[in-house]
């Protein structure tokens, strides 16, 4: 019993991680139709500026200082990135075949990658033991309170992007550009400038995401965006793409189903499938609700899109 | 395409100095650059059957698929277990290449079924996911039964061998030594010569109108009597049975074959391969698989010279590779969409953009 209630735990945590990267995927896609493959890279370099940051600091500092400079310069070379991406990538493109920004896209992801190589090799850098976490009981499971932060760091990045979405003047403009960019314009929106908004909002969640991916895991690579990346976007399409609430749900279900398949998929099939395909069971669930259900969990079945 | 005009003898002597040419070509390449440089074209002759395979899928039918590595692999796997030590079965290659193929052709057609009703992007990231799946599969099956021996691969494969002959000899007629690499530049040439021969006929046939139809307009295709579901999924059959023959050539020709070969970075390759060539036009994507793989080679050349101007090495030249290819797509969808050497109808449609987003509302 206490290692179903770990293991669900455990799935919370990680979905937290991957709701919050699928907002990135979610957002561009409601807006734009694109899906922005190198996400998943900007959440990589995200973690490992982080990264290079606290190693840099060490314990110079009081601990929460460091991450909080740590997440800081994440978020700024993240934002920086995702606005220079997409204005040099993706906006030449916007009224041309899908087929093209798509293959931009897969561009723009392998260049991250290798840059970050270059940058920071392509070896696996380690967190440097700065913190040192105490544990919560939980009915017989327990977490660090690093991880419990983390969770809770995520629940109110979302309930803080929902509200945002939903009340203020740029969440209103979002909206009307993701339903209509056309007449979004005419009406006074600088869709333009609600793009680049959006690239750069998506960046910076993406940004802390990483910066949580590197606490988890305690390590960083340059190639961690890529499965990241499609586990994130699995999720986004899990909850409805475009569809903010969506991707939250999507993410924590993923996490979940990962988690728990993970964990006793194992034992069930006597050893054969075991951890090792831990990777395998996101792609299923993709694959799953393309067949069933494309709009998603949130989606409204919109003919074109899903 | 010119057919029936093509019976004058200008063409035809255009024709036999190309049969001399590419009938010399490995001997002259062997006594000049050396055999590493033959083996390299016969590389090349494999990519440029993967490439013109993704290049109906991508190219005619519009479907993007970043996972089809993933064909080459089932390909090469089926060859490789059932003509290697590792169940001590040695197949034909007459009977394992066309199996090969259709082994791949079931996979794309699962591949591809489920995501028709999408949106092309899904299509993308299902292909995408599927490409690693394979992969990690392949990295696992050595239990509970060992099937594909992992990550170690399988190792001895036979090479092609029909009626004595064996393509791992070397053969020498009157002082003039015929090694295996370029029995095997024939045989690939061979190949890839039908493919092309394939790929060309199609283009201008039913199904290739059909596929072209669907990439520009899928619903306009629908409404002028095309299925195209049946259509759509003919393509990715079709071009999976390309990487599957692929494959198995492949299998036969390194005698080895691990997980570690069909990689993302793999599929990555061949659509650049497709992309910077031209979307659609044989001859363009011919162009482009020999281009990008002979541009990695002399890539890596790039590492001494490092050491030797500036002290140490930079830049990894396979990590150069990927960033030049990452740059090369953006920088051809950016400034020359349609490729380096287009087909007519997609340069209409990829430059011509905005007259038909206009006209089209």
């Amino acid at each position: 019993m206490d290692i179903f209630l770990q293991q669900i735990l455990n799935g919370l945590l990680l979905g937290s991680i991957y709701a919050l990267v699928a907002l990135g995927y979610t957002m561009v896609y409601g807006i734009l139709g694109l899906i922005n493959f190198a996400h998943g890279d900007i959440v990589m370099i995200g973690a490992l500026v982080a990264l290079s940051v606290v190693t840099a600091l060490g314990t110079s500092m009081p601990v929460m200082l460091v991450l909080l400079i740590a997440t800081a310069a994440a978020v700024a070379v993240c934002v920086a990135l995702g606005l220079i991406i997409e204005r040099t990538a993706y906006r030449p493109l916007r009224r041309a075949p899908r087929l093209a920004p798509l293959i931009t896209a897969i561009g723009v992801s392998i260049l991250i990658q290798y840059s970050a190589a270059l940058v920071w090799g392509k070896q696996y850098m380690s967190l440097p033991e700065i913190v040192k976490p105490g544990k919560i009981e939980f009915g017989g499971a327990q977490i660090t309170t690093t991880l419990a932060f983390i969770f809770l760091l995520a629940c109110a990045i979302m309930a803080a992007l929902l509200w945002f979405v939903k009340t203020s003047r740029m969440g209103r403009a979002m909206r009307a550009t993701e339903q209509n960019p056309d007449v979004a314009g005419l009406m006074g929106v600088d869709t333009t400038r609600v793009i680049a908004f959006t690239f750069a909002l998506g960046a910076s969640i993406g940004a802390i995401a990483g910066v949580m991916v590197v606490l988890y895991y305690g390590q960083g690579h340059y190639f961690m965006g890529f499965m990241l990346g499609l586990k994130a976007f699995t999720a986004a399409v899990l909850g409805g793409i475009g569809n903010i609430p969506g991707a939250m749900l999507g993410g924590l279900l993923l996490g979940l189903i990962e988690s728990l398949a993970a964990g006793y998929m194992g034992d069930i099939t006597g050893g054969v499938f075991g951890s090792n395909y831990r990777d395998v069971y996101a792609f299923i669930v993709l694959v799953l609700v393309l067949m069933l259900r494309p709009s998603g969990l949130m989606g409204v079945s919109s003919g074109d899109r899903a | 395409m010119s057919t029936l005009k093509a019976f004058d003898s200008a063409r035809w002597v255009k024709i036999a100095l190309l049969c001399v040419v590419l009938v010399a070509l490995p001997f002259v390449i062997d006594a000049t650059l050396g055999r590493a440089w033959v083996r390299i074209i016969d590389v090349a002759l494999l990519f440029v059957m993967l490439a013109l395979g993704l290049n109906i899928v991508v190219g005619y039918a519009g479907l993007l698929d970043l996972g089809y590595i993933a064909f080459f692999a089932v390909g090469a796997y089926c060859y490789a277990l059932l003509a290697s030590p590792q169940f001590g079965i040695h197949g034909s290659f007459l009977v394992l290449l066309p199996l090969g193929a259709m082994v791949a052709a079931v996979f794309g057609i699962i591949l591809g079924a489920p995501t028709l009703k999408l949106r092309g992007d899904y299509l993308a990231i299902v292909t995408l996911g599927f490409g690693e799946i394979i992969r990690i599969f392949l990295n696992n099956l050595n239990r509970p039964f060992n099937l594909t021996n992992g990550p170690q691969g399988i190792t001895l494969i036979d090479p092609l061998q029909a009626g004595g002959i064996s393509l791992s000899k070397t053969y020498t007629y009157d002082g003039f030594a015929i090694a295996p690499v370029h029995l095997y530049y024939f045989v690939f040439l061979a190949c890839a010569l039908l493919t092309i021969f394939i790929s060309l006929r199609l283009e201008n046939s039913r199904i290739g109108r059909a596929w072209v139809a669907i990439r520009e307009d899928e619903l306009a295709a629908s409404a002028m009597g095309i299925n195209t579901r049946n259509v759509k999924l003919l393509a990715f059959a079709m071009g999976a049975t390309f990487g599957g023959v692929a494959g198995g050539l492949f299998a036969s020709f390194q005698g080895f074959i691990s997980p570690e070969s069909f990689t993302l970075l793999d599929s990555v390759m061949v659509l650049c391969m497709v992309v910077l060539g031209g979307m659609g036009n044989v001859r363009g994507v011919v162009l482009g698989a020999i281009l990008l793989t002979a541009l990695p080679e002399a890539l890596r050349y790039i590492g001494p010279l490092q050491q030797q101007w500036l002290g140490r090495v930079f830049i990894d030249p396979s990590d150069l590779r990927m960033l030049l290819f990452g740059l090369a797509l953006v920088l051809m969808m950016l400034f020359r969409p349609a490729g380096l050497w287009p087909s007519k109808t997609r340069q209409r449609e990829l430059i011509g953009i905005d007259a038909t987003e206009k006209a089209g509302g």
